[in-house]
């Protein structure tokens, strides 16, 4: 409302009750300090003056709550080995990023639990058969690389946790793709066995023809997360309660996952028509890999997605196309890390063209017209 | 019907609880009265006094200094003790004239007589309007007769009388259409009037059921008149919102409400008008809410302008507790005051008191691009990008993402977890892109 | 493998092929004075001189449009430098100016009118009734200047004041521009004794907001030789055309009066008002 000119330019800011001639000379030079007779009383600050007390700890927090039941489920269904993993992971975040934060000498900001989360996150994207050094390493770029060096929370172009995962995806990828253990609880022993998605891949080069089972049972066991695979990305069911709950809580917006989630199975559903024995079914595509944990609170991510609505729903069509892409024509079997962090890098560039309109300003383009 | 379908907004929490069951009560005469001279948007008004006189209550101290400007009246009779630079509520330093009152309190020759508003013609009602100095009320202190002067190619068909007060705690507009519903509707007739429309909207939030009964009865004597209830969300009572959410008419853009042929005037201004005009009475006192947790007895008062805020407070019982933050106008588009030696102008709704555990600190964090603020701005603006860009002073970036649009409501910055100062960035670079547009020419 | 050898080279010389056409075609035409030019100036691109950046700079004084000494923070040494490139005679060789600071008032000498809480930045602070201080006229202290100088030449007390190192400072004048409340000032870097206050409230006023103001008593007017030292609107305003004696500080009651020696000040700060209790 107002300019304030008066800052601008103190000289001509009329001094109260000017005389040409100056004062009469303080006869005798004390310097008396005396208190400051004009102590500050109030706070002063720009409008508004209150808020709705929503902080960046609290979403952080609501994001793990909706992360606990898959990740509590993968220590039932991979044992002590998913706590372990789980464990260290988080626990190197965190000494990761207070060391990173004391040597650049920013505030220590452990407590606005975003870096538990990367480490939960990056956990629930590795194998329950990771070793503590591949943890470590993982969380070392996501934390310190990822995130820290590009100025800390907010200023991350990438996804941290995904780009902890694709380092280790592409150095160690032997211990990330080919030591997968089969829960102890449903089956019967521990068998090292392969993922569905590899599954597929692997049978398509072999035989020449997809060989998945996709009867009742075992659609019901994928959903359940009766399977091979990383931590968290195992159990649909409860990664979808947890994203359904970000959603009910306004923490996240439907736009991208459905947009995501959506896209593969559209795409993937067109090339089943097209011809079923090399394509998988839609359903398949959906619910196996690591779509749910990474449609739902990957591509989610605040700081790396776009923050406009059209910029959403373009950013996660990308995430899911690229995905189908990776699955289907790439060299690795799963494409959703490397879609969501491609998007990533679309994001600037998704918000600068997808401006929110203003209130009003169809109306002075048509006066213009 | 979901008269509120305007885009974003938010809801904080009221607290009109504290005051808007009170009756308007009126302030003893203070020791001295604080009157600024810019107490209108546009041109600041001329002082015609000095220090030493005598004036007379009515009298003007100060006049209009351009066609968007109005004059100053005395608020009381006394003697002008010093003219000098006091803090203005509304965030600068400025001039002002400090009047002793002399206790009579008599009125200036020729003001509040009463006269017939009948076959007053459109120009002499601006004209009255004008020589008695009024003003938007709700805040934005715009010279009435200016609004009620549209160009002649602009067609007018509906006036709003704006009691939405949305801004929480504040309830002066509401004891007003509850105390004074006939004087409002008379002054808002005499507006009908002037730009020649048939259509007159009392537009009120649903949360208060007894000013929207009283006028709902009011009104209903009255040909054109209607009242809408509002649903309760901020910005409800902002100009363009308010229009949308009635008539779905969507201000353009850098526009003004009369662009779409509607004019909104404040409650409060429409009382001030009908005094004006019906009394002669020019706008030397208004009704202030003194609310807040940090009041003793929360109040509305009825108070001269140039009311000292320690005067206000001493009335509603001093300070209670921290009281940490002292608003002019509502917390939500308030100023806040580093003195209580401001004093009321023509724009003071009310002086909120707020306690330390209230007040929101901003902390300045960077900006996790949640897109909260998005989904609140009511002017469907890009606030995390804008405070992103005036934080790195990258204003001609905040002018390509109109800046110049945003309405400074502060729903960005009250949802934002960061709690980044985002109105005070806007403030910054809308008075750079202000530089930059007059460099440019 | 031998055909991916011989096509990448193939590719390769084809690429180089249109890169050359393209840089015939294209050429924009240089003026070698100017390249020359622009190896002396000092390459910051820190726009002191209002063009963009040193390569414009340069070639506008190659074209005669800008005088040789054109850039501020080179100094006499380029301007040398220049001229003799341009094959001319160089005969300014004025006293260098650097960027001064003057206010004093850290927040342990100067009073608050209130919390400030917002934007961490000065020209922001300052649309907030002026400034949390209570002199209208100090330093704001959230470190603007520091922000926008090019060289790193402005420390933020920890007190809040901004205290420019002549040693550093080219006079580039960026700070002057970014100052919200103008008070700072290019003065020339030989002289050593300065009046650190810019407020023009009366003596009891500026007294009371400020243990360290000027407060108009015109003492070092009368000490200093005639002329030097001027009262503006209460203010001890220094002529830098004359020299001061140091003495004349000594006689400052409010010990507003500085001599910070060119090669004394490094790091140092500006003698903090005495026996306070603050």
């Amino acid at each position: 409302m107002e300019e304030n000119m008066e800052g601008k330019n103190p000289e001509e800011k009329p001094a109260a009750a000017p005389e040409p001639v100056a004062e009469k000379p303080v006869p005798k030079p004390k310097p008396k300090p005396k208190k400051a007779e004009v102590g500050p009383r109030f706070v002063v600050s720009s409008s508004p003056h209150m808020h709705d007390g929503r902080t960046v700890a609290q979403i952080m927090r609501l994001v793990l709550i909706a992360l606990a039941p898959a990740a509590l489920f993968s220590i039932y269904i991979f044992g002590l080995d998913a706590l372990r993993v789980l464990m260290i992971s988080i626990a190197s975040a965190l000494i990761f990023e207070a060391i990173s934060q004391k040597i650049m000498k920013r505030p220590l900001a452990l407590r606005d639990s975003s870096a538990m989360l990367t480490g939960l996150l990056l956990a629930m994207n590795l194998p329950s058969t990771s070793p503590w050094w591949l943890i470590v390493t993982g969380n070392f770029f996501a934390i310190v690389i990822a995130k820290q060096l590009y100025g800390g929370l907010g200023y991350n172009p990438f996804n941290p946790a995904l780009v902890g995962r694709v380092v280790l995806l592409i150095s160690f990828p032997v211990h990330m793709t080919a030591r997968w253990v089969t829960n102890s609880r449903f089956g019967t022993d521990a068998v090292t066995t392969a993922t569905p998605l590899t599954q597929m891949k692997e049978s398509l080069a072999t035989l020449g023809h997809i060989d998945i089972a996709v009867g009742k049972d075992a659609i019901i066991d994928l959903l359940i997360g009766n399977r091979a695979g990383c931590l968290g990305e195992t159990s649909v069911v409860l990664l979808a309660l947890g994203g359904l709950f970000l959603i009910w809580k306004k923490v996240i917006s439907w736009r991208i996952p459905v947009m995501f989630i959506g896209a593969v199975w559209a795409m993937t559903g067109i090339f089943y028509l097209i011809d079923p024995t090399h394509y998988a079914n839609p359903s398949f595509h959906v619910i196996t890999g690591g779509l749910f944990i990474g449609a739902l609170f990957m591509a989610t991510d605040y700081v790396t997605s776009p923050v406009t609505k059209k910029g959403m729903l373009i950013f996660g069509a990308g995430c899911g196309v690229i995905t189908v892409l990776i699955r289907l024509w790439g060299a690795y079997p799963e494409g959703v890390s490397f879609a969501i962090l491609l998007m990533n890098a679309a994001t600037p560039l998704i918000d600068r063209y997808t401006k929110p309109k203003v209130f009003g300003a169809v109306d002075t383009r048509k006066a213009a017209a | 019907m979901g008269r509120s379908k305007f885009f974003g907004g938010v809801h904080p929490s009221y607290n009109k609880g504290l005051a808007d069951s009170r009756a308007i009560v009126e302030i003893p005469m203070p020791e001295k009265l604080i009157v600024f001279f810019a107490q209108n948007l546009g041109v600041p008004s001329q002082p015609v006094v000095k220090k030493g006189d005598e004036v007379k209550k009515g009298q003007v101290i100060a006049e209009s200094g351009g066609f968007v400007s109005t004059p100053i009246h005395a608020p009381t009779s006394g003697t002008i003790d010093s003219i000098g630079i006091h803090p203005s509520p509304v965030g600068v330093d400025a001039s002002a004239a400090v009047i002793i009152p002399d206790g009579n309190d008599e009125w200036f020759e020729g003001c509040s007589a009463e006269r017939s508003s009948e076959g007053l013609d459109a120009d002499k009602i601006k004209e009255i309007i004008h020589d008695n100095g009024i003003v938007g009320m709700g805040g934005a202190t715009f010279p009435t007769h200016v609004k009620l002067s549209p160009p002649a190619d602009k067609k007018m068909d509906i006036l709003v009388i704006n009691g939405a007060e949305c801004e929480p705690y504040l309830t002066a507009d509401h004891r007003l259409m509850v105390e004074h519903t006939e004087g409002i509707l008379d002054g808002a007739a005499l507006f009908a009037a002037v730009i020649g429309v048939g259509r007159v909207i009392i537009a009120i939030e649903k949360n208060k059921p007894d000013a929207i009964e009283v006028m709902r009865k009011a009104v209903a004597s009255r040909d054109g008149f209607s009242v809408e209830a509002m649903d309760v969300i901020y910005p409800q009572g902002a100009e363009k919102q308010l229009i949308y959410a009635l008539t779905k008419r969507k201000v353009p853009a850098g526009g003004l409400p009369m662009d779409v042929g509607v004019l909104v005037q404040n409650v409060g201004t429409a009382l001030a008008a009908c005094d004006a005009v019906r009394y002669n009475r020019p706008l030397i006192e208004r009704v202030v809410t003194v609310t807040g947790s940090g009041i003793k007895e929360p109040k509305n008062v009825l108070a001269r302008v140039g009311t000292r805020f320690e005067d206000l407070v001493n009335f509603c019982g001093g300070l209670e507790g921290d009281a940490a933050k002292c608003i002019n106008g509502g917390p939500m588009m308030g100023v806040a005051q580093y003195s209580l030696d401001a004093a009321v102008t023509k724009g003071t709704s009310g002086l909120v008191i707020l306690r330390q555990e209230e007040v929101a600190q901003f902390v300045s964090d960077a900006c996790v691009r949640c897109g909260r603020c998005l989904d609140a701005c009511p002017m469907g603006l890009n606030p995390s990008a804008l405070s992103i860009f005036a934080e790195r002073m990258r204003f001609e970036d905040t002018n390509e993402y109109n800046i110049m649009d945003c309405i400074e409501c502060g729903c960005c910055a009250y949802v934002c977890p960061s709690r980044r100062p985002m109105v005070h960035h806007f403030r910054r670079a809308k008075a750079e892109v202000r530089k930059l547009q007059k460099k440019a020419g | 493998m031998i055909t991916a050898v011989i096509a990448l080279a193939a590719l390769a010389f084809v690429a180089a092929f249109g890169l050359a056409i393209a840089a015939r075609v294209f050429a924009v035409p240089h003026n070698p004075k100017a390249d020359e030019i622009e190896e002396a100036l000092p390459g910051a691109n820190c726009g002191a001189c209002a063009l963009p950046g040193c390569a414009e700079l340069a070639k506008r004084i190659a074209e005669g449009k800008a005088d040789v000494d054109a850039c501020p923070v080179g100094g006499e040494g380029v301007a040398r430098a220049i001229a003799a490139i341009m094959g001319m005679e160089f005969e300014g060789g004025g006293d260098r100016k650097v960027a001064l600071v003057l206010c004093k008032g850290s927040d342990q000498v100067a009073a608050k009118r209130f919390f400030y809480n917002g934007v961490f930045d000065c020209n922001s602070a300052a649309l907030v009734f002026g400034g949390d201080k209570a002199c209208t006229y100090g330093c704001l202290g959230l470190g603007t200047c520091a922000g926008v100088c090019p060289f790193g030449a402005i420390e933020m007390l920890p007190g809040g004041l901004a205290i420019v190192d002549p040693d550093i400072c080219t006079g580039c004048t960026k700070c002057v521009a970014a100052c919200p409340k103008g008070i700072i000032k290019m003065v020339p870097a030989s002289r050593n004794l300065h009046i650190l206050c810019s407020s023009h409230d009366k003596g009891g006023v500026a007294r009371k907001h400020c243990k360290v103001a000027c407060i108009g008593c015109m003492k070092c007017v009368k000490a200093a030789p005639e002329g030097a030292i001027t009262m503006d609107n209460f203010l001890a305003v220094i002529d830098y055309g004359f020299e001061i004696p140091a003495e004349v500080a000594g006689e400052c009651p409010m010990n507003t009066i500085v001599v910070i020696g060119e090669a004394a000040v490094a790091g140092e700060e500006p003698t903090v008002a005495v026996g306070g209790d603050a």
